[in-house]
């Protein structure tokens, strides 16, 4: 609840507009390129229209970020407004989960109603009469359809790479949280240490991951085309390393901020969200390896 | 003690009370919250009339058995788009409009919580609908696939134009998931002193609901389309069988997005039609704390009642049964919200000014709504109304006497606080009966034509069905045309008419009474003390 003080509202901005435009040109490019590559269609201008975009997407970044780094450090944010930023990114944060628990409800559903199903259990099962032999197991290293959708040879093992990957993320959410005592003790060199290591942790879970990918495609034939394994595993691992990446950026900034000296430490939210957001990953991260991977 | 205004430049509050900036581009710079209410709630407006177009011309078609004005494939597009239109563009920004106008008025914030956020959220709207509406041009034709856009005709056999569909779903759900994060964030840090979560306007609870149900779905929505784009364009097989995916599976992410928006869609119309019956009955509200409750439970229930829309698909006996009594337990909140408003009237002394008569058109109507949603719940009964008009008659009569008639009656309820005049009550109440008189012709035999079986979303239809197809038409032209009505009324309001009074309503409570009318630019820079 609003006490007495003084509530910051900047006056007017430009940079939602610039966002905006950003957007939608970015997305139209983006629209315009997959359409031309299905029908392919030599000379498609879409992916000019997306770096188009893009750029301008990038410009608003550092723009609208910038602006609120240097009101923040002018000392316009008061504590609730504070407030307000705590629970922009927690919801902000929700919302992502809300995204993933959309992919791992496909994943549930797909393992125990709609595989079986097609496997011929239950009493309505008739789509067994489109496709007679088959038999549904998880893994499914056997289509439907196979000529349509060319099952993996193999899957991923998930006691090498992922559980080295597991190591990974697991570290680097402590090594964080070290950085952020540093950071409230005041402690400036292990605070960049601890942060700097976190990133590498994050950088080496990314490369790893690129590894695996590799191997997946060139090596077991697991593609976004192998049927619903692939198509599962691929959205949602892929996603999650999207967010990494951003989580990983998220933390890049704040090492560069850190570096020249920003955040005190009774006033450092930007950190923190960083923070939150790659602890998000992270837990994501556990999901992903238990029902993605292991089970 | 006040607000800090900065202008962009850096001079800090160098002005506490200074206007609006000159020219066209005070709206698309615009942080102030009222300036982002005001766009919401034209382009809403924009959107209605365009999406109600669309409406005209399904009517037209349907006027007479047989195919006369367009063809099929237009039609399909018709029907598509204006359902599009209608859910994303005209009913949800009408309602974050309201929400961004009234909402630090009503809780004594001086705007919302994050204001540049808040002009992003709005600008992404137009931007969505430039690319969604476009695709109409386009070869081969805009969405053909129904609203609820279900796999596999949203993939497989989708026009080129679904990878822009998808990305105008994508901007849109960007936009509401930050329009949400905004109103809550404002709703639970910038309230007033004194102002506890139990004291606030009906319409704030509410709308703090609906934020939280936006938050919850719209990413379940993306993941949905994201599904889809992949489908098309990169080999996966989420919504195909022959890869050991599966259509249903569509219609489960679907629904479990589109079951809460339904709700997202009209509860802030229940908060705003408890703000208006007392004001008008003159008496409290009746079980305020009950309403709230009622809304929590509402909201709750609607994430575990998706499978009611795909009872025909083929669900185990025991998802049939649960979704079934799910379904049903809905009415029991609701009950309690229609008992409450009538309630509230019970021996009030009771004036019918326009948003009054709005607002006891929706009680009865949206109960019909109601009723027969309960209708549908059932689900043996569901396997004869599934796809008919039964259906289409039964969400009419929730979203437009409920959602629209509650649109209606907050905007002439507050009219003169955003204008500073009084509007012409005699147009109003010919708006109200032309509309109330018009969507009942145009839905009610829609419900007759569906018990006997007539499929949606077909051009053409038997010949038992003319004549109350006819009688829809001419009520569905009524009500487009009475639209138009409204406009009028609201731009006569704007520039001029009888001054109004801060407290316009003899009956009418709550914070956003006791600033003058128009509402000054900036409002609540000190936040009021709420006893």
């Amino acid at each position: 609840m609003a006490s007495h003080e003084q509530y910051y509202v900047p006056a007017q901005s430009k940079w939602p507009i610039i966002a905006t435009l950003g957007l939608l040109i970015t997305v139209f490019g983006v629209g315009t390129w997959f359409n031309d590559l299905k029908a392919e269609r030599a000379d498609s201008n879409g992916p000019l229209i997306f770096f188009v975009g893009a750029l301008f997407l990038a410009y608003m970044l550092f723009g609208w970020f910038g602006t609120v780094i240097k009101e923040s450090r002018s000392g316009l944010y008061s504590a609730q407004m504070d407030l307000s930023f705590r629970w922009g990114m927690s919801w902000f944060i929700f919302s992502e989960v809300m995204f993933f628990a959309a992919f791992f409800g496909v994943l549930f559903y797909v393992r125990n109603f709609a595989g079986p199903w097609l496997g011929g259990e239950g009493d309505k099962g008739v789509a067994n009469m489109l496709w007679p032999g088959f038999e549904f197991t998880w893994p499914l290293l056997n289509n439907p359809d196979s000529k349509l959708f060319p099952p993996p040879s193999d899957i991923i093992n998930p006691w090498q790479l992922p559980l080295l990957n597991t190591v990974l993320l697991v570290t680097s959410s402590f090594t964080l949280t070290f950085a952020h005592h540093a950071l409230r003790k005041n402690q400036r060199k292990p605070l960049k240490l601890w942060l700097a290591l976190t990133i590498v942790l994050g950088a080496a879970f990314l490369t790893f991951q690129a590894e695996e990918y590799v191997h997946a495609y060139t090596e077991l034939g697991l593609t976004l085309g192998s049927g619903i394994y692939g198509a599962t595993f691929f959205m949602l691992t892929g996603f999650h390393g999207a967010h990494v990446t951003l989580g990983a950026l998220m933390l890049t900034i704040m090492l560069i901020r850190i570096l020249r000296g920003h955040f005190s430490p009774d006033h450092h939210f930007g950190f923190e969200a960083a923070a939150w957001y790659w602890h998000f990953v992270d837990v994501v991260w556990i999901g992903l390896f238990t029902f993605v991977y292991v089970l | 003690m006040s607000a800090v205004i900065d202008s962009h430049q850096g001079q800090a509050h160098s002005d506490h009370h200074h206007g609006p900036a000159k020219g066209l581009m005070r709206w698309v710079l615009t942080t102030n919250h009222k300036d982002i209410g005001t766009l919401y709630l034209w382009f809403s407006f924009a959107m209605f009339l365009l999406g109600g177009s669309m409406a005209m011309v399904i009517r037209a078609e349907l006027f007479q058995p047989g195919l006369q004005i367009v063809q099929p494939e237009f039609f399909n597009q018709m029907t598509t788009m204006h359902g599009l239109i209608m859910v994303f563009g005209a009913v949800m920004p009408a309602f974050v409009g309201l929400a961004n106008w009234m909402i630090p008025l009503m809780i004594g914030a001086p705007d919302m919580a994050l204001p540049r956020m808040n002009n992003f959220s709005f600008w992404l709207l137009p931007a969505a609908f430039t690319l969604l509406v476009s695709t109409l041009f386009s070869e081969g034709g805009g969405p053909n696939f129904g609203w609820t856009f279900y796999a596999p005709l949203s993939t497989t056999y989708a026009p080129e134009s679904v990878t822009f569909f998808i990305f105008a779903v994508h901007l849109m759900g960007i936009s509401s998931i930050m329009g949400a994060i905004n109103v809550i964030a404002t709703i639970l840090n910038l309230r007033a002193p004194g102002m506890t979560l139990m004291k606030m306007p009906l319409f704030v609870w509410t709308w703090l609901i609906t934020a939280f149900l936006l938050i919850a779905v719209m990413p379940v929505l993306a993941g949905c389309v994201t599904m889809m784009l992949m489908d098309v364009h990169f080999g996966t097989s989420f919504f195909s069988a022959a890869g050991g995916g599966d259509p249903v599976l569509f219609q489960h992410v679907f629904w479990f997005f589109g079951h809460p928006e339904v709700y997202i869609m009209i509860l802030p119309a229940f908060g705003a039609v408890s703000s208006i019956i007392p004001a008008f009955a003159r008496k409290p509200l009746f079980g305020y704390t009950s309403m709230v409750y009622a809304t929590a439970s509402i909201a709750f229930l609607s994430f575990i009642v998706w499978a009611h829309h795909m009872f025909t698909v083929g669900i185990p006996l025991t998802g049939e049964l649960f979704f079934m009594y799910a379904t049903m337990l809905i009415a029991v909140p609701t009950g309690v919200k229609v008992f409450n408003w009538a309630s509230t009237m019970w021996q009030g002394s009771m004036t019918f000014e326009t948003p009054m008569l709005f607002s006891v058109a929706f009680v009865i109507l949206f109960t019909i709504g109601g009723f027969s949603g309960l209708m549908l719940a059932i689900a043996p009964a569901d396997f004869q109304y599934h796809d008919t008009y039964f259906v289409v008659a039964h969400f009419h009569y929730v979203l437009v006497p409920g959602a629209i008639f509650g649109i209606f009656a907050s905007a002439y309820y507050w009219l003169p606080k955003w204008t500073g005049h009084m509007y012409d009550e005699t147009l109003a109440k010919l708006h109200f009966w032309m509309s109330f008189i018009g969507m009942n012709l145009a839905f009610f035999p829609m419900h007759f034509v569906g018990l006997a079986g007539m499929p949606r979303r077909i051009p053409d239809y038997n010949m038992m069905f003319a004549n109350f197809n006819m009688v829809s038409s001419i009520g569905a032209f009524m009500f487009g045309a009475t639209q138009l009505l409204f406009l009028f009324i609201v731009i006569k309001c704007i520039r001029g008419g009888q001054p109004a009074a801060a407290k316009p309503w003899d009956g009418a409570e709550g914070l956003e009474w006791t600033v003058p009318s128009p509402a000054p630019y900036h409002t609540f820079q000190t936040p009021p003390d709420v006893k």
